[in-house]
Protein backbone atom coordinates (compact mmCIF):
# COMPACT_ATOMS: atom_id res chain seq x y z
CA UNK A 1 0.00 0.00 0.00
CA UNK A 2 1.03 3.66 -0.63
CA UNK A 3 3.03 5.02 2.54
CA UNK A 4 1.73 8.39 2.59
CA UNK A 5 3.49 11.22 5.03
CA UNK A 6 5.11 8.74 7.21
CA UNK A 7 6.89 10.06 10.15
CA UNK A 8 10.60 9.24 10.26
CA UNK A 9 10.82 7.25 13.22
CA UNK A 10 6.79 5.59 12.32
CA UNK A 11 7.90 1.79 10.91
CA UNK A 12 4.19 0.84 10.06
CA UNK A 13 0.83 2.77 10.91
CA UNK A 14 -2.78 1.79 10.28
CA UNK A 15 -5.69 4.50 9.84
CA UNK A 16 -9.33 3.78 10.38
CA UNK A 17 -8.64 0.00 9.50
CA UNK A 18 -12.15 -2.20 9.55
CA UNK A 19 -13.05 -5.22 8.65
CA UNK A 20 -15.97 -7.66 8.67
CA UNK A 21 -15.57 -11.70 9.15
CA UNK A 22 -18.65 -13.64 8.43
CA UNK A 23 -21.09 -10.40 8.62
CA UNK A 24 -19.40 -9.69 12.17
CA UNK A 25 -17.78 -6.13 12.64
CA UNK A 26 -14.59 -7.65 13.44
CA UNK A 27 -12.10 -4.50 13.92
CA UNK A 28 -13.96 -0.72 13.48
CA UNK A 29 -11.99 2.12 12.21
CA UNK A 30 -8.84 1.18 14.25
CA UNK A 31 -6.05 3.30 14.15
CA UNK A 32 -2.44 2.63 15.46
CA UNK A 33 0.79 3.78 14.86
CA UNK A 34 4.02 1.56 15.20
CA UNK A 35 7.60 3.91 16.14
CA UNK A 36 11.26 2.44 16.26
CA UNK A 37 12.41 1.40 19.76
CA UNK A 38 9.00 1.01 21.35
CA UNK A 39 6.74 -1.20 22.58
CA UNK A 40 3.34 -1.77 21.86
CA UNK A 41 0.57 -4.05 23.52
CA UNK A 42 -2.64 -4.89 22.56
CA UNK A 43 -4.71 -6.20 24.76
CA UNK A 44 -8.24 -7.07 25.47
CA UNK A 45 -11.29 -9.44 25.62
CA UNK A 46 -11.23 -12.94 23.32
CA UNK A 47 -12.75 -12.26 20.07
CA UNK A 48 -12.04 -8.62 20.57
CA UNK A 49 -10.25 -8.68 16.98
CA UNK A 50 -6.54 -8.77 18.28
CA UNK A 51 -5.34 -11.21 16.15
CA UNK A 52 -6.90 -9.93 12.76
CA UNK A 53 -5.46 -6.75 13.70
CA UNK A 54 -2.21 -8.24 13.66
CA UNK A 55 -2.74 -10.21 10.53
CA UNK A 56 -3.61 -6.99 8.58
CA UNK A 57 0.00 -5.64 9.94
CA UNK A 58 1.79 -8.76 8.91
CA UNK A 59 0.29 -8.37 5.05
CA UNK A 60 -1.81 -11.92 5.64
CA UNK A 61 -4.99 -10.25 5.30
CA UNK A 62 -6.20 -7.02 3.92
CA UNK A 63 -8.34 -4.65 5.30
CA UNK A 64 -12.36 -3.92 3.95
CA UNK A 65 -11.53 -0.44 4.54
CA UNK A 66 -9.30 2.33 6.01
CA UNK A 67 -5.11 2.23 4.86
CA UNK A 68 -2.04 0.91 6.06
CA UNK A 69 1.18 2.17 5.37
CA UNK A 70 4.43 0.43 6.15
CA UNK A 71 8.03 1.79 5.43
CA UNK A 72 9.76 0.79 2.76
CA UNK A 73 11.09 -2.50 2.65
CA UNK A 74 10.23 -2.86 6.30
CA UNK A 75 12.08 -6.35 7.53
CA UNK A 76 9.16 -7.93 10.00
CA UNK A 77 10.23 -10.65 12.53
CA UNK A 78 6.87 -12.51 13.46
CA UNK A 79 6.76 -14.65 16.50
CA UNK A 80 3.02 -17.21 15.95
CA UNK A 81 1.49 -17.76 18.58
CA UNK A 82 1.97 -21.34 18.61
CA UNK A 83 3.88 -24.23 15.92
CA UNK A 84 1.80 -27.50 15.27
CA UNK A 85 4.53 -29.60 13.82
CA UNK A 86 3.69 -33.08 12.68
CA UNK A 87 5.33 -35.74 14.42
CA UNK A 88 6.04 -37.17 11.59
CA UNK A 89 8.72 -34.27 10.27
CA UNK A 90 12.50 -34.95 11.65
CA UNK A 91 13.34 -31.44 12.39
CA UNK A 92 15.96 -30.07 14.40
CA UNK A 93 15.53 -26.55 15.99
CA UNK A 94 18.96 -25.66 14.22
CA UNK A 95 17.31 -26.54 10.67
CA UNK A 96 14.17 -24.42 12.17
CA UNK A 97 15.78 -21.65 12.75
CA UNK A 98 17.66 -21.87 9.31
CA UNK A 99 14.52 -21.95 7.77
CA UNK A 100 14.33 -18.31 8.59
CA UNK A 101 16.48 -17.64 5.50
CA UNK A 102 19.30 -15.71 7.43
CA UNK A 103 22.52 -17.57 7.06
CA UNK A 104 25.12 -15.45 9.64
CA UNK A 105 26.50 -18.00 12.19
CA UNK A 106 27.56 -14.95 14.45
CA UNK A 107 24.21 -13.65 14.82
CA UNK A 108 22.74 -16.71 15.20
CA UNK A 109 25.16 -17.89 18.57
CA UNK A 110 24.21 -14.65 19.94
CA UNK A 111 20.46 -14.64 19.21
CA UNK A 112 20.30 -18.04 21.21
CA UNK A 113 23.09 -17.11 24.24
CA UNK A 114 20.55 -14.18 24.43
CA UNK A 115 17.75 -15.72 24.84
CA UNK A 116 19.28 -18.66 26.77
CA UNK A 117 19.06 -21.57 24.61
CA UNK A 118 21.92 -22.46 22.84
CA UNK A 119 21.90 -26.09 24.24
CA UNK A 120 18.22 -26.76 21.79
CA UNK A 121 20.40 -26.33 18.79
CA UNK A 122 20.55 -30.04 18.04
CA UNK A 123 17.31 -31.19 19.51
CA UNK A 124 14.08 -32.47 17.51
CA UNK A 125 11.82 -29.47 17.49
CA UNK A 126 9.36 -32.06 18.84
CA UNK A 127 10.89 -32.53 22.31
CA UNK A 128 10.93 -28.87 22.55
CA UNK A 129 8.75 -27.62 25.89
CA UNK A 130 6.54 -24.86 25.63
CA UNK A 131 8.61 -22.48 27.42
CA UNK A 132 11.46 -23.27 25.24
CA UNK A 133 8.99 -23.31 21.97
CA UNK A 134 8.45 -19.70 22.64
CA UNK A 135 12.27 -19.08 22.90
CA UNK A 136 12.85 -20.81 19.77
CA UNK A 137 10.22 -19.10 18.02
CA UNK A 138 11.74 -15.53 19.37
CA UNK A 139 14.75 -16.35 17.89
CA UNK A 140 13.42 -16.98 14.69
CA UNK A 141 11.71 -14.07 14.47
CA UNK A 142 15.02 -12.13 15.49
CA UNK A 143 17.48 -13.96 13.07
CA UNK A 144 15.86 -11.80 10.40
CA UNK A 145 17.25 -8.66 11.99
CA UNK A 146 13.61 -7.19 11.95
CA UNK A 147 13.07 -3.74 12.05
CA UNK A 148 9.85 -4.38 13.32
CA UNK A 149 8.65 -8.00 15.99
CA UNK A 150 4.99 -8.75 15.98
CA UNK A 151 4.27 -11.07 18.78
CA UNK A 152 1.31 -13.05 19.24
CA UNK A 153 1.09 -13.96 22.96
CA UNK A 154 4.89 -14.43 23.55
CA UNK A 155 4.21 -15.89 26.88
CA UNK A 156 1.63 -18.55 26.29
CA UNK A 157 2.58 -21.82 27.73
CA UNK A 158 5.88 -20.55 29.89
CA UNK A 159 5.33 -20.63 33.83
CA UNK A 160 4.50 -17.34 35.82
CA UNK A 161 8.53 -16.56 36.35
CA UNK A 162 9.23 -17.67 33.09
CA UNK A 163 6.96 -14.68 31.65
CA UNK A 164 8.72 -12.24 33.84
CA UNK A 165 11.84 -12.67 32.12
CA UNK A 166 10.57 -13.42 28.40
CA UNK A 167 8.68 -10.22 28.79
CA UNK A 168 12.07 -8.99 30.25
CA UNK A 169 13.86 -10.52 26.98
CA UNK A 170 11.92 -8.84 24.49
CA UNK A 171 12.55 -4.93 26.65
CA UNK A 172 16.23 -5.67 25.68
CA UNK A 173 16.48 -7.08 23.06
CA UNK A 174 14.21 -3.56 21.91
CA UNK A 175 16.98 -1.84 23.31
CA UNK A 176 19.66 -3.52 21.84
CA UNK A 177 18.61 -3.10 18.14
CA UNK A 178 15.88 -0.39 18.50
CA UNK A 179 13.15 -2.47 16.88
CA UNK A 180 9.74 -1.30 17.38
CA UNK A 181 7.21 -4.68 18.99
CA UNK A 182 3.88 -5.19 18.41
CA UNK A 183 2.18 -7.45 20.92
CA UNK A 184 -0.49 -9.43 22.16
CA UNK A 185 -0.64 -10.31 25.60
CA UNK A 186 -3.13 -11.25 28.31
CA UNK A 187 -0.75 -10.95 30.84
CA UNK A 188 -1.98 -7.33 31.70
CA UNK A 189 0.30 -7.19 34.75
CA UNK A 190 3.49 -8.05 33.26
CA UNK A 191 2.85 -6.11 30.59
CA UNK A 192 2.33 -3.33 31.72
CA UNK A 193 5.63 -2.98 33.06
CA UNK A 194 7.98 -3.29 30.59
CA UNK A 195 5.73 -1.78 27.70
CA UNK A 196 5.70 1.87 26.05
CA UNK A 197 2.11 2.35 24.98
CA UNK A 198 -1.08 -0.35 25.85
CA UNK A 199 -3.88 -0.45 23.09
CA UNK A 200 -7.31 -1.55 24.95
CA UNK A 201 -8.86 -3.36 21.60
CA UNK A 202 -12.65 -4.15 21.59
CA UNK A 203 -13.22 -4.09 17.83
CA UNK A 204 -12.74 -0.29 18.02
CA UNK A 205 -10.32 1.24 20.71
CA UNK A 206 -11.30 1.41 23.68
CA UNK A 207 -8.55 3.53 25.33
CA UNK A 208 -4.65 3.96 24.57
CA UNK A 209 -1.64 5.10 26.05
CA UNK A 210 1.50 4.65 28.29
CA UNK A 211 0.36 2.22 30.81
CA UNK A 212 -0.33 3.98 34.02
CA UNK A 213 -2.80 6.07 32.07
CA UNK A 214 -4.43 3.30 30.57
CA UNK A 215 -5.21 0.91 33.57
CA UNK A 216 -7.01 4.30 35.69
CA UNK A 217 -9.09 4.66 31.81
CA UNK A 218 -12.80 4.00 32.76
CA UNK A 219 -13.10 2.15 29.69
CA UNK A 220 -10.23 0.16 31.04
CA UNK A 221 -11.91 -0.31 33.69
CA UNK A 222 -15.12 -1.71 32.10
CA UNK A 223 -13.62 -3.96 30.02
CA UNK A 224 -11.60 -5.74 32.58
CA UNK A 225 -13.18 -4.86 36.14
CA UNK A 226 -11.78 -2.47 38.43
CA UNK A 227 -10.20 -5.21 40.58
CA UNK A 228 -8.15 -6.57 37.88
CA UNK A 229 -7.33 -3.06 37.48
CA UNK A 230 -6.28 -2.44 41.25
CA UNK A 231 -4.16 -4.93 40.69
CA UNK A 232 -2.20 -3.86 38.06
CA UNK A 233 -1.69 -0.95 40.00
CA UNK A 234 -0.56 -2.19 43.01
CA UNK A 235 2.01 -4.56 40.93
CA UNK A 236 3.21 -1.45 38.58
CA UNK A 237 3.80 0.39 41.94
CA UNK A 238 5.08 -2.36 43.82
CA UNK A 239 7.34 -3.31 41.14
CA UNK A 240 10.74 -3.29 43.13
CA UNK A 241 12.08 -6.84 42.33
CA UNK A 242 12.57 -9.36 39.92
CA UNK A 243 12.42 -13.21 39.65
CA UNK A 244 14.74 -15.32 37.88
CA UNK A 245 13.27 -18.58 36.14
CA UNK A 246 13.48 -20.82 39.27
CA UNK A 247 11.70 -18.28 40.92
CA UNK A 248 14.09 -16.33 43.23
CA UNK A 249 14.56 -12.85 44.14
CA UNK A 250 17.40 -11.34 41.64
CA UNK A 251 19.72 -9.36 43.53
CA UNK A 252 18.33 -5.11 42.39
CA UNK A 253 19.95 -4.06 39.42
CA UNK A 254 20.12 -0.36 40.03
CA UNK A 255 17.20 0.43 38.08
CA UNK B 1 13.97 -66.30 -12.98
CA UNK B 2 16.50 -63.82 -13.63
CA UNK B 3 16.64 -64.30 -16.92
CA UNK B 4 12.83 -63.82 -16.78
CA UNK B 5 13.56 -60.19 -14.47
CA UNK B 6 15.87 -59.12 -17.65
CA UNK B 7 13.88 -59.18 -20.67
CA UNK B 8 12.58 -55.88 -21.63
CA UNK B 9 8.84 -55.39 -20.72
CA UNK B 10 10.65 -56.44 -16.72
CA UNK B 11 13.03 -54.09 -17.36
CA UNK B 12 10.41 -51.26 -18.55
CA UNK B 13 8.42 -52.12 -15.62
CA UNK B 14 11.21 -52.13 -13.12
CA UNK B 15 12.64 -48.74 -14.59
CA UNK B 16 9.03 -47.05 -13.97
CA UNK B 17 8.38 -48.16 -10.58
CA UNK B 18 11.60 -47.09 -9.33
CA UNK B 19 11.74 -43.68 -11.25
CA UNK B 20 8.17 -43.56 -9.13
CA UNK B 21 9.59 -44.74 -5.90
CA UNK B 22 12.21 -42.31 -6.18
CA UNK B 23 10.13 -39.20 -6.46
CA UNK B 24 7.49 -40.78 -4.12
CA UNK B 25 10.44 -40.48 -1.58
CA UNK B 26 10.31 -36.61 -1.36
CA UNK B 27 6.80 -35.68 -2.32
CA UNK B 28 5.57 -38.56 -0.43
CA UNK B 29 7.21 -37.02 2.55
CA UNK B 30 5.73 -33.91 1.91
CA UNK B 31 2.01 -35.70 1.97
CA UNK B 32 2.79 -37.36 5.24
CA UNK B 33 4.20 -34.10 6.56
CA UNK B 34 1.17 -31.92 5.22
CA UNK B 35 -1.56 -34.75 6.32
CA UNK B 36 -2.61 -35.09 2.58
CA UNK B 37 -2.85 -38.93 2.15
CA UNK B 38 -6.64 -38.14 1.35
CA UNK B 39 -6.41 -35.66 0.00
CA UNK B 40 -4.14 -37.82 -2.54
CA UNK B 41 -6.70 -40.48 -2.56
CA UNK B 42 -8.78 -38.05 -4.25
CA UNK B 43 -6.98 -37.29 -7.03
CA UNK B 44 -6.27 -40.18 -7.46
CA UNK B 45 -9.43 -41.58 -7.84
CA UNK B 46 -10.83 -38.87 -10.13
CA UNK B 47 -7.77 -40.11 -12.13
CA UNK B 48 -10.70 -42.45 -13.81
CA UNK B 49 -12.95 -40.04 -14.45
CA UNK B 50 -9.67 -38.57 -16.55
CA UNK B 51 -9.54 -42.07 -18.01
CA UNK B 52 -13.44 -42.36 -19.03
CA UNK B 53 -13.22 -39.05 -20.67
CA UNK B 54 -9.91 -39.51 -22.84
CA UNK B 55 -11.77 -42.97 -24.34
CA UNK B 56 -15.08 -41.04 -24.70
CA UNK B 57 -13.24 -38.38 -26.64
CA UNK B 58 -10.96 -40.20 -28.35
CA UNK B 59 -8.05 -38.65 -26.72
CA UNK B 60 -4.52 -39.90 -25.87
CA UNK B 61 -5.83 -41.83 -22.34
CA UNK B 62 -2.63 -40.59 -20.64
CA UNK B 63 -2.76 -37.26 -21.50
CA UNK B 64 -6.29 -37.32 -20.50
CA UNK B 65 -5.40 -38.23 -17.04
CA UNK B 66 -2.74 -35.52 -16.87
CA UNK B 67 -5.15 -32.76 -17.98
CA UNK B 68 -8.28 -33.99 -15.65
CA UNK B 69 -5.81 -34.85 -12.72
CA UNK B 70 -4.57 -30.91 -13.32
CA UNK B 71 -7.91 -29.43 -13.45
CA UNK B 72 -8.98 -31.22 -10.37
CA UNK B 73 -5.58 -30.23 -8.45
CA UNK B 74 -6.87 -26.71 -9.35
CA UNK B 75 -9.74 -27.67 -8.06
CA UNK B 76 -8.50 -28.89 -4.74
CA UNK B 77 -5.81 -25.36 -3.87
CA UNK B 78 -8.96 -23.12 -4.22
CA UNK B 79 -10.52 -24.91 -1.60
CA UNK B 80 -8.30 -24.87 0.19
CA UNK B 81 -7.17 -21.55 0.30
CA UNK B 82 -11.21 -21.80 2.25
CA UNK B 83 -10.55 -24.28 4.69
CA UNK B 84 -14.14 -24.25 5.64
CA UNK B 85 -14.55 -26.07 2.04
CA UNK B 86 -12.24 -28.90 2.01
CA UNK B 87 -13.54 -30.96 4.79
CA UNK B 88 -12.84 -34.73 4.95
CA UNK B 89 -16.69 -34.89 3.70
CA UNK B 90 -16.08 -32.85 0.87
CA UNK B 91 -12.48 -34.76 -0.15
CA UNK B 92 -14.86 -38.05 -0.06
CA UNK B 93 -17.89 -36.99 -1.89
CA UNK B 94 -15.41 -36.04 -4.32
CA UNK B 95 -13.42 -38.98 -4.44
CA UNK B 96 -16.09 -41.30 -4.56
CA UNK B 97 -18.41 -39.99 -7.06
CA UNK B 98 -15.38 -39.27 -9.44
CA UNK B 99 -14.48 -42.91 -9.26
CA UNK B 100 -18.01 -43.40 -9.39
CA UNK B 101 -18.70 -41.90 -12.41
CA UNK B 102 -15.34 -42.72 -14.07
CA UNK B 103 -16.95 -46.56 -13.69
CA UNK B 104 -20.08 -45.71 -15.01
CA UNK B 105 -18.83 -43.76 -18.26
CA UNK B 106 -16.19 -46.57 -19.10
CA UNK B 107 -18.79 -49.29 -18.65
CA UNK B 108 -21.20 -46.96 -21.06
CA UNK B 109 -18.62 -47.02 -23.75
CA UNK B 110 -19.21 -49.99 -25.05
CA UNK B 111 -17.15 -49.32 -28.39
CA UNK B 112 -14.15 -49.58 -26.24
CA UNK B 113 -12.99 -52.37 -24.37
CA UNK B 114 -11.51 -51.47 -21.37
CA UNK B 115 -9.86 -53.75 -18.66
CA UNK B 116 -11.14 -51.85 -16.00
CA UNK B 117 -8.96 -54.06 -13.29
CA UNK B 118 -5.73 -52.22 -14.59
CA UNK B 119 -6.73 -48.75 -13.93
CA UNK B 120 -7.89 -49.71 -10.30
CA UNK B 121 -5.07 -51.66 -9.32
CA UNK B 122 -2.04 -51.22 -11.97
CA UNK B 123 -0.90 -53.09 -14.84
CA UNK B 124 2.71 -52.51 -14.50
CA UNK B 125 4.42 -55.11 -16.95
CA UNK B 126 2.35 -54.05 -20.15
CA UNK B 127 3.85 -50.90 -19.72
CA UNK B 128 4.68 -49.36 -23.13
CA UNK B 129 7.58 -47.14 -24.14
CA UNK B 130 5.13 -44.30 -24.55
CA UNK B 131 4.51 -44.84 -20.91
CA UNK B 132 7.51 -44.96 -19.84
CA UNK B 133 8.37 -41.99 -21.49
CA UNK B 134 5.55 -39.76 -19.47
CA UNK B 135 6.65 -41.43 -16.02
CA UNK B 136 10.53 -40.32 -16.29
CA UNK B 137 9.04 -36.75 -17.66
CA UNK B 138 7.10 -36.48 -14.94
CA UNK B 139 9.47 -37.74 -12.32
CA UNK B 140 12.75 -35.23 -13.54
CA UNK B 141 10.22 -32.47 -13.42
CA UNK B 142 9.10 -33.28 -9.55
CA UNK B 143 12.30 -33.76 -8.72
CA UNK B 144 13.36 -30.90 -10.36
CA UNK B 145 10.90 -28.44 -8.93
CA UNK B 146 11.23 -30.48 -5.37
CA UNK B 147 15.06 -29.59 -5.07
CA UNK B 148 15.18 -26.33 -6.45
CA UNK B 149 12.18 -24.97 -4.02
CA UNK B 150 13.10 -27.42 -1.08
CA UNK B 151 13.57 -24.88 1.76
CA UNK B 152 10.19 -22.82 0.64
CA UNK B 153 8.53 -25.78 0.64
CA UNK B 154 9.89 -27.04 4.28
CA UNK B 155 9.06 -23.65 5.50
CA UNK B 156 5.56 -23.19 4.21
CA UNK B 157 4.90 -26.84 5.78
CA UNK B 158 6.31 -25.80 9.10
CA UNK B 159 4.28 -22.98 9.23
CA UNK B 160 2.15 -21.38 6.34
CA UNK B 161 1.90 -17.35 8.11
CA UNK B 162 5.51 -17.46 8.94
CA UNK B 163 6.57 -18.22 5.60
CA UNK B 164 4.64 -15.66 4.36
CA UNK B 165 5.10 -13.49 6.26
CA UNK B 166 9.11 -14.24 5.63
CA UNK B 167 8.36 -13.83 1.90
CA UNK B 168 7.19 -16.90 0.79
CA UNK B 169 4.34 -17.32 -1.87
CA UNK B 170 2.38 -20.19 0.01
CA UNK B 171 -0.87 -20.18 -2.11
CA UNK B 172 1.38 -20.67 -5.11
CA UNK B 173 3.74 -23.18 -3.42
CA UNK B 174 0.47 -25.12 -2.45
CA UNK B 175 -0.65 -25.25 -5.89
CA UNK B 176 2.59 -26.15 -7.24
CA UNK B 177 2.78 -29.04 -4.70
CA UNK B 178 -0.81 -30.30 -5.51
CA UNK B 179 0.04 -30.09 -8.83
CA UNK B 180 3.10 -32.24 -8.77
CA UNK B 181 1.42 -34.89 -7.08
CA UNK B 182 -1.54 -34.82 -9.62
CA UNK B 183 1.06 -35.07 -11.70
CA UNK B 184 2.35 -38.36 -9.95
CA UNK B 185 -0.23 -39.77 -9.22
CA UNK B 186 -1.77 -39.49 -13.40
CA UNK B 187 1.40 -40.93 -14.60
CA UNK B 188 1.48 -43.91 -11.98
CA UNK B 189 -1.66 -44.93 -12.35
CA UNK B 190 -0.30 -47.89 -14.79
CA UNK B 191 1.81 -48.96 -12.12
CA UNK B 192 0.03 -49.38 -8.65
CA UNK B 193 -3.42 -48.45 -10.07
CA UNK B 194 -5.98 -45.66 -8.69
CA UNK B 195 -7.10 -47.62 -5.38
CA UNK B 196 -3.50 -48.01 -4.93
CA UNK B 197 -1.68 -45.42 -5.66
CA UNK B 198 -1.85 -43.53 -2.37
CA UNK B 199 -0.30 -46.08 -0.67
CA UNK B 200 3.15 -46.00 -2.60
CA UNK B 201 3.78 -42.07 -1.95
CA UNK B 202 2.72 -42.58 1.79
CA UNK B 203 3.64 -45.60 3.68
CA UNK B 204 8.00 -45.54 2.19
CA UNK B 205 8.05 -41.59 4.34
CA UNK B 206 5.84 -42.87 7.15
CA UNK B 207 8.33 -46.27 6.84
CA UNK B 208 11.56 -44.11 6.78
CA UNK B 209 10.47 -41.40 9.36
CA UNK B 210 11.91 -43.54 12.15
CA UNK B 211 15.44 -43.91 10.75
CA UNK B 212 15.56 -39.97 9.86
CA UNK B 213 16.56 -36.81 11.76
CA UNK B 214 16.65 -34.78 9.26
CA UNK B 215 13.69 -34.00 6.87
CA UNK B 216 15.74 -34.72 3.83
CA UNK B 217 17.29 -37.78 5.03
CA UNK B 218 13.47 -38.83 5.46
CA UNK B 219 12.35 -37.97 1.94
CA UNK B 220 15.88 -39.68 0.76
CA UNK B 221 15.18 -43.06 2.49
CA UNK B 222 11.53 -42.98 1.60
CA UNK B 223 13.00 -43.09 -2.16
CA UNK B 224 15.62 -46.06 -0.92
CA UNK B 225 12.61 -47.81 0.57
CA UNK B 226 10.31 -47.43 -1.93
CA UNK B 227 12.93 -48.75 -4.67
CA UNK B 228 13.04 -52.04 -2.40
CA UNK B 229 9.64 -52.52 -2.52
CA UNK B 230 9.29 -52.20 -5.79
CA UNK B 231 11.72 -54.78 -6.50
CA UNK B 232 10.74 -57.41 -3.89
CA UNK B 233 6.75 -56.10 -5.33
CA UNK B 234 8.08 -57.43 -8.26
CA UNK B 235 9.82 -60.72 -7.38
CA UNK B 236 7.02 -61.74 -5.24
CA UNK B 237 4.15 -60.62 -8.17
CA UNK B 238 6.39 -63.38 -10.10
CA UNK B 239 7.21 -65.96 -7.74
CA UNK B 240 3.68 -66.35 -6.78
CA UNK B 241 1.69 -65.65 -9.82
CA UNK B 242 0.12 -62.81 -7.97
CA UNK B 243 -0.65 -59.06 -9.49
CA UNK B 244 2.29 -56.47 -9.22
CA UNK B 245 0.73 -53.37 -8.20
CA UNK B 246 -0.96 -55.21 -5.14
CA UNK B 247 2.32 -57.14 -4.32
CA UNK B 248 4.06 -54.29 -4.37
CA UNK B 249 1.84 -52.57 -1.75
CA UNK B 250 1.63 -55.44 0.19
CA UNK B 251 5.84 -55.22 0.57
CA UNK B 252 4.95 -51.83 1.72
CA UNK B 253 2.80 -52.36 4.49
CA UNK B 254 4.95 -55.59 5.65
CA UNK B 255 7.90 -53.32 5.62
CA UNK B 256 5.92 -50.62 7.77
CA UNK B 257 4.78 -53.21 10.12
CA UNK B 258 8.95 -54.73 10.11
CA UNK B 259 10.02 -51.07 11.14
CA UNK B 260 6.86 -50.17 13.11
CA UNK B 261 7.62 -53.13 15.50
CA UNK B 262 11.44 -53.56 15.34
CA UNK B 263 13.13 -51.95 18.63
CA UNK B 264 15.84 -50.01 16.38
CA UNK B 265 17.16 -46.83 17.76
CA UNK B 266 17.03 -44.23 15.33
CA UNK B 267 19.75 -43.44 13.20
CA UNK B 268 21.02 -40.49 11.53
Amino acid sequence: MASPNLDSSTLIAAYDVSKVLEGRTVLDNVSLEIKEGKIVTLIGPNGAGKTTLVRIILGLMTADSGIVSKRPDLNIGYMPQKLVIDPTMPIAVSRFLELSGSSDPDHLRDTLAQLKIPHLLNSPLTSVSGGEMQRVLLARAMLRKPQLLVLDEPAQGVDVSGQAELYGLISEIRDQHNCGVIMISHDLHLVMSSTDEVICLNHHVCCHGEPEYVSNDPAFLDLFGARSAESLAVYTHNHNHEHDVRGQIKPPQGK
Amino acid sequence: MLQLLTTDFVMMALIAGCGLAIASGPLGSFMVWRRMSYFGDTLAHSALLGVSLGLVTGGDPQLAIVISGLCLAVLLALLDRNPKLATDTLLGILAHTSLALGVVVLSLTSSVRVNLEAYLFGELLTITPRELAWVLVVIAVVLAVLTKNWNAFLSTTVHRELAEVEGHNTARLNLILIVLIALTIAVSMKIVGVLLITSLLIIPPATARKFSKTPEKMALNASIIGVVCIFMGVFLAFSLDTPVGPSIVVVAGGLFLLSYFLPLSSRA
